[in-house]
Parts: C-alpha cells; structure tokens; sequence
C-alpha cells in the first residue's frame, strides 16, 4: 500500500451529550479515492469538519503525510494542501467565479492585480483537470453542477493535495455525476488523494479504491471495493440485513382516481414550469414522475394539492374538478379524500416547534376525532400519536417531544403517518425519502406499496431514479415542465437518464 | 433673478442637511454589507455628537472634538459587536438598547458636567469646524449663476462636508476595489463561505463597525460643532433611522447612497423654506404636514417605488457554525 495521505488516529469529538465521533481510527493512502459511507448522523461529517479545521476533536491525533498536525482552524488545513467540496457549496452567490476562487487567498490588498494573477492561475487548472468554467460569469447563474466545480477549483487554486467532498451528487443529474466522476479520477491520475463521503452505495461502487464504513459515530468497517458488494455495505450501515429494492407484485389498475389535463403553471416569477401536462393515476397503482429537480415537479406538485394556482387546464379527483385558481382550500381536498406529503418537510409539512403530537393531526385538526366541543381533545390526539408512533416505528417513541428532535428520517415518518393514517383516495408524496437513512427508506417503500396494493392511487415524484424504478408502476419523465416520455419499470437507467437530461426532447425537437 | 437664489439657497441647505444623512447611511453601509442590521446609527450619532462638542469645549480644539467623536462613537459600535457578533445577540435589540443609552447618558453627562440643561456650553471661534472660502469666491460671486454656484453651494462649507462626499467614491473604491471589501461583502452575503475559506468572520465584522463607528462619530461631530454651535439632547432627530431608509432605498450602494440622501436633505431644505409661505394652488400649507413630509415620502419610496431591494442576504443572523 502506497504510503498514507492522512491518519486519524483514536478521534473523539462529542455535542453536548451527542457522541457523534467514538474513537475512530482511519488511514487514507496518497493517491487514492477513499469512499466514507453511513446514515444520517453517523459522524462522517463531523469527522471531516475536524479534518478541515471546522471543529476541533476532543482527543485523538491527525498526521498528514506522516507528520502529526494540528489543524485548529481551516487555514492549517489548507496550509496542510487538505480541500473540502462542502454539501451546500460555500460560494458567494452574487459574485463572479473568479471572485469566489480567490476569497481569502487574494495575492494583494487591491482586487485588480489578484484577479489578474488569478485568471492565468485558474486557466491553466481548468486545462489540467478539465474543470471549464467561465471565470466571470455570476455564480447565481451557473447550473449547480458547474458551482461544484468552482468549489473543485476554489480547493485547487490553495493548492489541495488532498480533496474532501460531501455528498457531492445530491444535488447532480446523472450525467453531471459522471462528469464529476471523470474528474475525480482524473485528479487521481495526477497524485491527489480524494476522500468521498456519500450515502450513495452505488457511487461507491464505481468509484472509489477503498471504502470506510461508519455507523452511529464508530468506524465499523474498511474495505478494498473490489472485495465486497452493495448488500455487504448496506448491511455494516445499518447493522442489519436490508432490502435495497421492495418486493411488490403486479399492480392491479382500477378506475382513474385523479386525472390531470392541459395543466400549465408558471412560479412566481412569471416562468412556466409546467407546460401543457396530462396523465391519469388509476387506483392501485404508483405513478412515479422523475426528473432532474427544477424542472417543475415542485410546482405540479403544488398545482395538485391546491396551494398553488394553475394558469389553465383542469385536474378532476374522482371526476369533480378541483379549484385550480389558488383559492382553493386544502382542508377541503383532504376531505375528499387527497393527502399530499410535500417535497419540503421543514416549511410545509411540519411545525418544528410543535410536539410530535401536534404535527401528527396538523390539518386534520377539524377532524371530530380531535375535538371536544371548541377545543383539542388532548388525551385523545395524544393517544393517536402513540399509535402512530407504533404503527411506524418513529423513534423516540415520545409523542410530547419538539418535531425538531427527531431525525430527518423520523420527521417523514411523522408527515407519512399522518397523511396515510387518514385512509386517502389519493396520495401524493413529494421526494418521500430526501435526507431519510438506508433502513427507514426500505420502511416507507414498503407502506407505500402497501397503499397501493389496498387500491389508492399513488403518485411519487423523486431524483432519485433508483427509487422512481423500484417504486413506480409507471414512470412518467419530466424535462422542462413537459412530459417527455412514459416507461415501464423496467427501462434502463441510461434510457432514464437521457430522457431526464433532454436528450431524446431536444433531438426530436430538431 | 429671486427665484434663482432661491434655488441656490435650497441646493446649499439641501448640502449641508444631507451631509449627516449621508455620513450615517455610508456608516450603515459598511456594517450592513458585511451582515451586521444597524438601527444603533442614531445612537452612536448622538454620542459623537455629544463627545465632540464637550472634548471641543473643553479642550478649545475643533480636532480634538472630532477625534473624541470618533473614539466615543467606535467604541459604542464595538458595544454593538460584543452584543451581536461575540455573543451572537440580537443585532435589532441590541441597536436599540445603544438609542437608548446614547438618548440617557448624553443628557445626564451632558448635565453633570456643564450644568445647561443637557446642553454643553456654546462653541467658541476655533472650537467649531469654520466655513472654508475656495479662492475667488468672493470675486465672483457676483457673476450671474456662475458667481453664487460656486461661491454658496460649492465654497463655503466645513471641512467635513467636503470628506462626507469624498467619503461615498472613497467606500466604492473600499468595497469593490480591495481585497478588504471583498471579503466584507462576502461575509455579508455567506459568512459560512468566509469561514470555510479560512478568514475569520467576527474579525471581519468587527472591522466593519470599526468602519461603522467612525463615520458615524464624524456625522454627531458635523451636527454639534458645524450645523449647530454645541450639543443639544436628542439633536440626531431620527436622522439615523432616516439614514438607514436611504439606505435600503439606495439597495446598498455607495452612489446611490450618496442621491437618496440628497434627495432626502432636498425635502428637509424644502420643508424648511415652504414653512409658511403659501404654495400656488393648494394655498397654505401646516407646517407640520411640510415637517412631515420627507417621512411620507420615505414610507411611499420604500412601500414599492424604489423596485425589489435585496439585503445582503445573512444581515441580521449572526453566525453560527452549522453541526
């Protein structure tokens, strides 16, 4: 083994009462990509922090390049060539590329002969690592996979050795996670050692040397990637056996449930973002709609469940319209039998203030169930949150405890508790799984194939495409707020991938 | 020949009312582009002013007055970043707190000391900023237009009114020019992307209320010893609050800064100057609706006139390191 770029040597690093980091040892070679994987809060972050100065741990020793180093703050690090690709990049939106590559590595007090001395300096990396960026342009403008690259760059240009980067797909299509792909290993061909922290087992897969496991703030296990699989890896995060695709059988399709037509939505800036849209969902059946987020599926989304108003066309559940002019009344839809988990929990699905308890009946709040003359029945919603809380497993099991304590896995489980426990016609579910762990995403696969199999209709939008195709009966594509194409569960991830990034739209548009 | 001198009288007091506001709104310029609200702009206006007249007072020296100013109106600034930035405070409390401690202590010091009222004792030649004479402005004052442009509204200000307008290319060529200003508008938009980029945000910030704190000492300054011959209590009169609606009106930005403010010295001057005489028309106006209506005009600018104006987007939350 090629000598070791970084060793971290019995790290302890604890919040408060949190461990989030329990005595772990690592040693990364020069050279490599090294692939860090774990759920939610199983201190892979936190490890990284302490490696780029962010926090200091509380005992333990760092050697880069054989040297013990003390890292106090992100400067030593950089001094040290370590570089980090953050998860929500650290670019300043308003200004230029260029701009944001040389904040805190100016050459001189005065701009003009930094940004001189810089432009020649970043031309030449963008040569070498086939970074293209225009140096100008305004990071808010560019597409998120060009400001990740900025952020490659920023790392660079302070002269990395060593580059970190945080779940660095998330926020990519398909093709622009090759790219990145590509660039990585042509990083690698060039000496510099790249440690990749993902969730993402398939990504580790194609990509990495070797990969450390972690689990609950230990470091459970490493492997050469050669040597083992994605059932191996999934197995060691959650210290159980998981099943990465649900088992489901043949959808039995009944009548249409919900039936959308001609529906075009602008945002609120005037854009359209969805063009000209029709599908039906049928009861017993998922209909899952991907696509590279933005391409307006929020707004379809939000066009259905009545909090956002349609410029035309008409959305019928079980055949009655429903009011498409921003005036209508959610409560109202729910009646009739429509429950929407939104894509964004934190603003829309839940008050994070509020105990479990409270969220777990917010909306249905009017529900008699709940009342006792004018005012809450508390014993009687608290008794619904308790069996709710059994029924899916949310953990802590206490209902009186602040929404905001719960995991991210956790809160979605409150949101799908509530909205699948009032028995609806129809469900939509906004990204069900975004930020949710290994475990608990096997856990609501399976609900929501047990919905569909009890005959609702079922409509799922989601970047994830694994998800998409191991969920849907359907799989509507979605590519600049039009529908591009319709395929089975079975079509391929390429074929996926080519119509979620506007191949075959643009070619037949020609 | 009447309605022209007129004019030039408006312009010339519009200068000198707009030169605090302007002096303040550069002030809240510097710390609110790096992220720190500021609504303590009266308060440490009024302590300058009050610090600036009483050191002239006493020490009979006009600079020494100023440079006390200064210090004074530094250091409350700095009162504001122990609050806001160290101990992550809340920045609109902890201005307000400033208002009020700069409206108290002022009067009662002011008392203590000098026994007037709150006052402090009237400046004396030398102890004031005088009017500076550009040369041939006497001579040609009598030219037709020419003569009184030059020799009112450009010769015959204070020293300070001339620095409050050198002040506004001067934080231009600070905020988009050096290194300094790049960083301060950084953390004003992304302290995280400050941090991670190895520069420390409180040191950052804290520079930006030393900024803060001087200009806003060299306004009090230019209220009690150029506008007015001493310290009277409460003499900043909401100009800070009026600095920072210039301020939004001017979306953050220097020039812009510097023409809201005009604008707003021109309705004070022009309220001044209507104050009794009837308008054609409309006939007698109150003087309190003309005292009122550079108010009504900022609540109308700022209601929708001046288009969508962005703040720096992490003003007002202090920075803390995400887990």
């Amino acid at each position: 083994m090629a000598q070791a770029a970084i060793e971290l040597i019995g790290i302890n690093k604890s919040f408060g009462a949190v461990r989030a980091n329990r005595d772990i040892n690592l040693e990364i070679a020069r050279g490599t990509i090294h692939g860090i994987v774990g759920e939610n809060g199983a201190g892979k972050s936190t490890l990284m922090s302490i490696l780029y100065g962010f926090y200091q741990a509380d005992s333990g020793e760092i050697r880069v390049g054989g040297q013990p180093a003390s890292i106090k703050t992100p400067n030593d690090a950089i001094a040290l060539g370590i570089g980090m690709v953050h998860q929500h990049f650290m670019l300043v939106d308003n200004f230029t590329v260029l701009e944001n590559v040389i904040l805190g590595a100016e050459s001189d007090a005065l701009l003009k002969r930094s940004i001189a001395k810089a432009r020649s300096e970043l031309e030449r990396l963008e040569r070498e690592y086939g970074l293209e960026v225009d140096p100008d342009a305004i990071i808010e403008e560019l597409p998120v996979g060009l400001q990740q690259r900025v952020e490659i760059l920023k790392a660079l240009y302070r002269g990395a050795e060593i580059l970190i980067l945080d779940e660095p797909t998330g926020v990519l299509t398909p093709a622009e996670a090759d790219h990145l792909f590509r660039i990585l290993r042509q990083l690698k061909e060039q000496g510099k050692t790249v440690v990749l922290i993902t969730h993402k087992l398939r990504e580790i897969m194609a990509i990495t040397d070797t990969v450390s496991v972690m689990r609950q703030g230990t470091m459970v296990a490493t492997r050469e990637t050669k040597k083992t699989t994605v059932e191996e890896l999934a197995e060691l995060m959650v210290g159980r056996r998981v099943l990465l695709r649900v088992e489901k059988g043949e959808a039995d399709a009944g009548a249409i449930k919900l039936a959308v037509k001609n529906l075009t939505v602008k945002d609120t800036r005037g854009v359209t973002m969805v063009d000209d849209i029709s599908f039906d969902i049928r009861a017993g059946e998922i209909v899952g709609i991907a696509g590279v987020a933005g391409n307006g599926q929020s707004e379809l989304l939000e066009a259905i469940s009545g909090i956002r108003r349609a410029v035309s066309g008409s959305v019928m559940l079980d055949g009655k319209p429903i009011d498409l002019t921003g005036a209508a009344d959610p409560g109202e839809l729910r009646d009739r039998g429509l429950a929407h988990v939104p894509e964004d929990r934190h603003h829309v699905g839940l008050v994070l203030a509020f105990e479990e308890n409270e969220n777990s009946i917010l909306g249905y709040h009017d529900d008699p169930r709940y009342l006792k003359g004018p005012f809450l029945n508390i014993d009687a919603i608290r008794n619904d949150a308790k069996d709710k809380i059994a029924k899916y497993d949310i953990r802590p099991a206490d209902c009186r405890l602040k929404t905001a304590n719960f995991s991210g896995g956790n809160q979605q489980k409150i949101v799908l508790a509530r909205e699948m426990e009032q028995d609806p016609g129809v469900l939509i579910v906004g990204q069900p799984t975004r930020g949710v762990d290994v475990g608990a995403i096997e856990f609501i696969h399976k609900r929501l194939i047990a919905m569909r199999d009890q005959g609702k209709a079922v409509l799922v939008v989601s970047v994830e495409l694994d998800e998409i195709r191991s969920l849907s009966d359907r799989i509507l594509v979605m590519f600049a707020g039009r529908i591009v194409g319709e395929r089975g569960p079975e079509a391929s991830e390429g074929e996926l991938g080519l119509l979620m990034a506007g191949v075959e739209h643009q070619e037949a548009a020609q | 020949m009447d309605v022209f001198n007129a004019i030039v009288q408006t312009l010339d007091s519009t200068i000198r009312l707009s030169v605090p506001l302007l002096l303040a709104c550069l002030a809240g310029l510097y710390s609110e582009r790096a992220g720190i609200f500021d609504i303590g702009l009266e308060g440490k206006m009024l302590v300058g002013a009050f610090a600036g007249a009483a050191a002239a007072s006493v020490f009979h020296s006009a600079f020494l007055g100023l440079g006390m100013a200064i210090l004074i109106s530094v250091a409350f600034a700095m009162i504001h970043g122990f609050a806001s930035i160290t101990h992550r405070g809340n920045q609109i409390v902890s201005g307000v707190a400033i208002n009020f401690i700069a409206a108290g202590s002022t009067i009662i010091l002011g008392q203590a000391w000098f026994q007037q009222g709150g006052r402090t004792p009237a400046l004396q030649p030398g102890e004031r900023f005088e009017a500076i004479t550009w040369p041939g402005a006497g001579a040609i004052h009598d030219v037709p237009i020419l003569g009184p442009i030059y020799s009112e509204l450009i010769s015959g200000h204070s020293i300070l009114v001339y620095l409050a307008f050198l002040m506004v290319p001067f934080t231009w060529w600070v905020l988009f020019r050096t290194r300094f200003g790049l960083r301060l508008r950084a953390v004003g938009e992304n302290p995280a992307a400050v941090d991670t980029a190895g520069i420390s945000v409180a040191w950052l910030r804290y520079r930006a209320l030393i900024c803060t704190g001087v200009l806003t000492g060299i306004a009090g300054a230019y209220l009690s010893m150029v506008q007015n011959g001493g310290f009277v209590k409460d003499m900043t009169a909401g100009k800070g609050y009026i600095a920072l609606a210039a301020l939004i009106f001017a979306k953050w930005k220097p020039v812009n800064a510097m023409f809201a403010c005009l604008l707003f010295g021109f309705l004070d001057a022009l309220s001044i100057r209507l104050q009794g005489s009837p308008l054609p028309i409309i006939g007698k106006v109150p003087v309190q609706f003309m005292q009122a209506l550079p108010y009504i005009l900022t609540v109308i600018l700022l209601a929708g006139f001046i288009g969508k104006a962005i703040p720096p987007r992490a003003g007002g939350v202090p920075y803390v390191k995400e887990r």
